[in-house]
């Protein structure tokens, strides 16, 4: 029974995997394939080592178990910072958008910042 | 662990990960622009780590995990010096 749920818990975070994976292939920007990329990789590998979980039980593998937490923890917590700051940087680095985006919020606030600055200093 | 000491289950998912990182070298040699790779060698590193978790459900041995576990701290290191690299700043900054 544990073998069935931790296969489907496996099966379900390679389809996230996969999907993540052809939106980081056939979207047209870099902010885009950041957006889909991250968040289906990050909820994927979260799903397989959740399997791992499952799949070891708390009985004799519960140090698997326990470190396959730890790990889920860990990227929950650092794969959405590591893509913001690559799309701070991608911004910084004056890559532009999309043409049909229709909007650059990210821009605005930071003129508005250097607007409300300028005259102080 | 019934299952995947069946051959045709761990050789799907496996090759289901395979593709996935074999998406991310396209977009690693293909990427017009430094930050798309930069993106496709994250993405490529968190899936090294399901890699990581499928061998250790395959053979039963928790040290894998541990290499996942490393490899995602090396990985997220990486893609923060990429960050600063794209944006112009020294890495103390």
């Amino acid at each position: 029974m544990n073998s069935i749920i931790g296969v489907t818990f496996l099966v379900i975070g390679l389809l996230f995997n996969l999907l993540g994976c052809i939106g980081l292939i056939r979207l047209p920007d870099v902010y885009n394939r950041l957006q889909a990329a991250t968040k289906c990789v990050t909820m994927g590998t979260c799903m397989v080592l959740l399997g791992v979980v499952v799949m070891s039980g708390f009985g004799a593998g519960i140090h698997t178990s326990l470190k396959a937490l730890l790990c889920m923890s860990f990227i929950l917590v650092t794969a959405p910072t590591a893509a913001h700051a690559i799309g701070q940087g991608a911004h910084a680095a004056g890559i532009k958008l999309w043409d049909k985006s229709v909007v650059d919020r990210y821009a605005e606030d930071h003129e508005s910042e250097i607007d409300k600055k300028e005259p102080v200093a | 662990m019934a299952f995947l000491s069946n051959p045709v289950v761990f050789g799907l998912l496996a090759l289901g990960f395979i593709a996935c990182g074999g998406m991310c070298f396209y977009r690693i040699g293909r990427g017009p622009t430094a930050p798309d790779r930069a993106v496709a060698i994250d993405i490529l590193g968190i899936i090294v780590v399901c890699f990581a978790a499928l061998f250790s459900l395959k053979t039963g041995n928790g040290f894998y995990i541990d290499i996942g576990i490393a490899w995602a701290i090396l990985s997220f290191i990486g893609s923060i010096a990429l960050a600063k690299h794209l944006e112009g700043k020294g890495f103390d900054e």
